[in-house]
């Protein structure tokens, strides 16, 4: 039977309250706080985190499958979901597909997988929904959104839940959308998104779920469920007669925001993190019409798992200054944009230790050096190296601030870094106060956007400190 | 091995003001500087065999047609030399090889850079397309990494550092040529606003224009050129590469320089000196930033690994002191008009062995010490020159 193997969140550092974001413009503000990711980051950089949550402990190489679900792709044309899979390191074999366009896309990547996996075509498949989402300023959208990615892995083994069943239903209508010349969502009235778009949809997908699997919806643990807001969230519950505060998943409204294709697995993951065994969880997605997946949680939900998950990535959280800050990581201010030198060539032929990270051990001497070369640095041995994948940590021999890039700004640290287990690295660093770096510091690898340089994305590696509550 | 020693000697010298010199073009600065070389020898335009010209950026110009094309040195061969902050003094140790190996007697080494027309607001960012994995921090931070390492093993702080600043600049304040004619004091040094931390602005040499030229001949031609009695010897000179990326480098340690170290032990080696501090008189040494100077000082030899930062202090590397660096003002003072700053400093070390120094004038100077340090610490220089009485 397939099932849920894993799971994995990310959620950005930095947090803005909506009193902030209100006080801003003057209006009415929601309760709490959203997410807001850094400059350097995208849909592309996020599902890499989420995505490294979620194989904690799991061997990449035996994932051959890959579903990039977002509404925020970076690329436009040109596939997304390969760099993914290359920071990941899939095999080349994976099927890797980009799911764009619809905020449905998390869940109808599941089914996929699901169907996939169950008709022998693949074993093990990643799902990763992912978006920034841009909104228009002073805008409601503004508070209700945040930034985000969950990962959830399907495959026949070690299940922490199983897929019991689905219900889709298709319905065109206009609720949410986004035009292929719009930079910002649209909506109808509230109450057309909320009546028809979302809630009769997803009620319908629910009632006929229930009926095709004969469960009692007063039994199911969970229901995780897309939305627009919160309040049409409640409705739901109302109108299918469950117990909003015991039954419904808590969609992180208040702590994270609406995060696009990602908001209904999250829910997901936030009951899988406090489920028992033996417990049915419902996921409802809707986007022109909806799907309904019914779950049911093993033994093994009770294993502990080394994963960051929800309640991890809660924790990790900074909050961000000012609106101004968030405007500045948006790029909806107006900055002279830094000139990189990139080349596609040369991109694709580094590919292997730019995005995998992958460096190599000199098989005379020992010495792990990166980026690869063709002569040893330490013993001038040629071509005798084996590829090593690199660790994500390490710590700082040196580093300097860069006021000039930075523009009189807060200042860049440039780290040359000793990586656990061997290996010396040069980056710069994000998600800091520049205060506080020193020299021994421990740091994490983290995968970002460095910019557009030769005309495409340039990711490529930054660190950060390690998280340590305060 | 024979060396240069006793076949290689520079005939005459010529130099621009150093600056930002808005009103000049390369070509204004190369004729200037190279006429007066030809002058100071007494030598004509068409009696040079061949030149060499030291140019980092290719806005300043390309090959050896560039350099040729301004002083309209048709028919000979000329040649531009690129070895980042090396590349004047890289120029000067090919029209040595040229008089050396017998096939010339009568050859140019000069440098120029031109770098106000790109502004003034740091280096040029060089070549073209890369890969992602190589970010370049600008040439402050790079030094500022061996800054920050240096802070940790050797104890050293920004005040370490200021007191080379404070330094040089005594010195360049007496200096025509130099770009700033400014003494200045600590307190500024270390109120400075930070470039690349732990780098302040004071910390840094400036962008500026220049150009230098030297007339390098046989001692047998040099006898009946203007210089008879007082040209001047080369008596070593070597350069020395290591790696372009210290910072991927796994073994580097970030506190010296292997470069400076090697180029050094090179030209002692071929100079024949044991003791630098005892036998030689005054040192041109790299001070693109404070600390650039401060390692390098120990790479050379010329202190123990660490005591670089208090004998600064203490006035041992000062005019006056026991081993004068930096007499002209440096870097520091004359800013770093990239291509020029190797034959620049070799200027400086010819007058000064001929008592004709343009600043202060170390008194009885026999033998004098340049040197560069180029790229990420990747290419160093050394050029020994020594009074025709040694």
């Amino acid at each position: 039977m397939v099932g849920i193997e894993s799971y994995g969140v990310y959620f950005p550092l930095y947090r803005l309250s909506r009193a902030e974001i209100g006080k801003v413009w003057g209006m009415p503000s929601g309760p709490g706080e959203r997410t807001v990711a850094n400059g350097d980051e995208d849909s592309i950089t996020m599902a890499v985190e989420a995505g490294l949550d979620c194989l904690a402990g799991i061997d990449s190489s035996s994932v051959d499958g890959l579903i990039f679900a977002t509404t925020s792709a970076p690329y436009k044309e040109k596939a997304n979901a390969p760099i993914i899979a290359t920071v990941l390191g899939l095999p080349k074999t994976a099927m890797v597909i980009d799911l764009t366009d619809s905020l449905r896309a998390g869940g109808v990547g599941i089914k996929l997988a699901r169907d996939a996996i169950e008709s022998g075509s693949a074993k093990k498949i990643l799902v990763i929904a992912s978006d920034i989402r841009i909104s228009e300023q002073e805008s409601f959208e503004e508070q209700l959104f945040g930034d985000g990615a969950v990962a959830v892995l399907l495959s026949k083994e070690n299940l922490i839940a199983v897929f019991r069943d689905s219900y889709s239903i298709t319905d065109e209508i206009l609720g949410v959308w986004r035009k292929d010349k719009d930079e910002y969502v649209m909506h109808f009235e509230d109450k057309l998104e909320d009546s028809f778009a979302f809630q009769a949809n997803v009620i319908e997908a629910i009632k006929g779920l229930v009926k095709k699997t004969g469960i009692e919806l007063k039994e199911v643990a969970k229901l995780a469920c897309s939305y627009f807001d919160p309040r049409g969230l409640m409705g739901i519950a109302g109108k299918l007669g469950l117990n909003p505060l015991a039954q419904l998943s808590d969609p992180l409204f208040t702590s994270i925001g609406n995060i696009g294709t990602g908001t209904a697995l999250l829910g997901l993951a936030n009951a899988l993190e406090s489920a028992k065994p033996k417990q049915e969880i419902i996921m409802a997605v809707h986007g022109d019409g909806a799907d309904a997946f019914l779950f049911e949680t093993t033994e093994r939900i009770s294993e502990p798992k080394p994963r960051m998950g929800v309640k991890g990535n809660l924790e990790r959280k900074k909050g961000l200054f000012s609106y101004e800050q968030y405007a500045k990581f948006r790029k909806l201010t107006k900055r002279a944009v830094q000139t990189l030198k990139a080349s596609p060539v040369i991109h694709w032929r580094d590919r292997e230790e730019e995005l995998g990270f992958v460096g190599e051990r000199c098989q005379n001497c020992g010495t792990v050096q990166y980026p690869m070369v063709r002569v040893c640095y330490v013993c001038q041995s040629k071509d005798k190296f084996e590829k090593v994948k690199l660790a994500r940590k390490g710590k700082i021999y040196t580093f300097t601030k860069d006021y000039i890039r930075s523009g009189g700004a807060q200042p860049v640290p440039w780290c040359v870094i000793d990586l656990d287990g061997g290996g010396r690295v040069f980056l710069t660093m994000t998600d800091c106060d520049p205060e506080e770096v020193k020299i021994g510091m421990e740091l994490e690898i983290v995968f970002r956007n460095l910019g557009e340089g030769g005309g495409f994305y340039n990711y490529y590696w930054k660190c950060r400190p390690v998280w340590k509550k305060a | 091995m024979k060396g240069f020693r006793d076949r290689v000697v520079i005939a005459g010298v010529g130099y621009t003001k150093f600056g930002e010199l808005w009103d000049k073009s390369q070509e204004d600065l190369l004729v200037e500087a190279v006429y007066e070389a030809l002058d100071d020898a007494g030598v004509e335009p068409k009696e040079i065999q061949a030149g060499w010209c030291g140019i980092q950026y290719e806005f300043t110009g390309l090959s050896g047609g560039t350099p040729a094309e301004f002083l309209k040195m048709y028919g000979i061969p000329f040649t531009r030399v690129e070895n980042f902050c090396a590349s004047g003094m890289d120029a000067f140790r090919n029209a040595c090889l040229g008089v050396a190996s017998g096939v010339y007697d009568m050859v140019l080494a000069c440098g120029m850079e031109k770098l106000m027309d790109q502004g003034s607001r740091g280096l040029p960012d060089m070549g073209g397309a890369r890969s992602v994995m190589m970010q370049y921090p600008p040439a402050p931070g790079m030094f500022a990494l061996a800054a920050t390492r240096s802070f940790e093993v050797y104890g050293w702080n920004k005040e370490t550092l200021a007191n080379v600043a404070v330094k040089n600049h005594e010195h360049g304040s007496h200096h025509p040529k130099a770009h700033f004619r400014k003494a200045i004091k600590k307190e500024e040094v270390l109120k400075a606003p930070i470039i690349c931390w732990p780098l302040g602005r004071f910390d840094c040499c400036a962008m500026s224009d220049g150009s230098a030229a030297l007339i390098i001949t046989t001692p047998e031609r040099a006898k009946s050129l203007k210089h008879k009695h007082d040209y001047v010897k080369v008596l070593a000179n070597a350069i020395s590469v290591h790696t372009m990326v210290p910072w991927f480098h796994p073994k580097y340690d970030f506190i010296g320089f292997p470069s400076t170290q090697q180029a050094g032990r090179l030209a002692y080696a071929q100079a024949g000196i044991k003791n630098p501090v005892e036998e030689i008189d005054f040192v041109e040494c790299h001070d693109c930033f404070t600390i650039t100077e401060l390692l390098n000082i120990q790479d050379l030899g010329l202190c123990k690994q660490g005591d670089a930062g208090k004998l600064v202090e203490e006035g041992y590397f000062s005019y006056g002191g026991k081993l004068p660096v930096n007499v002209s003002g440096g870097l520091k003072c004359f800013g770093h008009p990239i291509g020029a700053t190797g034959c620049r400093m070799l200027v400086e070390l010819t007058k000064q062995l001929q008592g004709r120094a343009d600043g202060l004038q170390v008194k009885d100077a026999k033998i004098g010490l340049a040197h560069n340090l180029g790229g990420a610490f990747t290419v160093a220089s050394v050029t020994i020159l020594g009074r025709n009485d040694v």
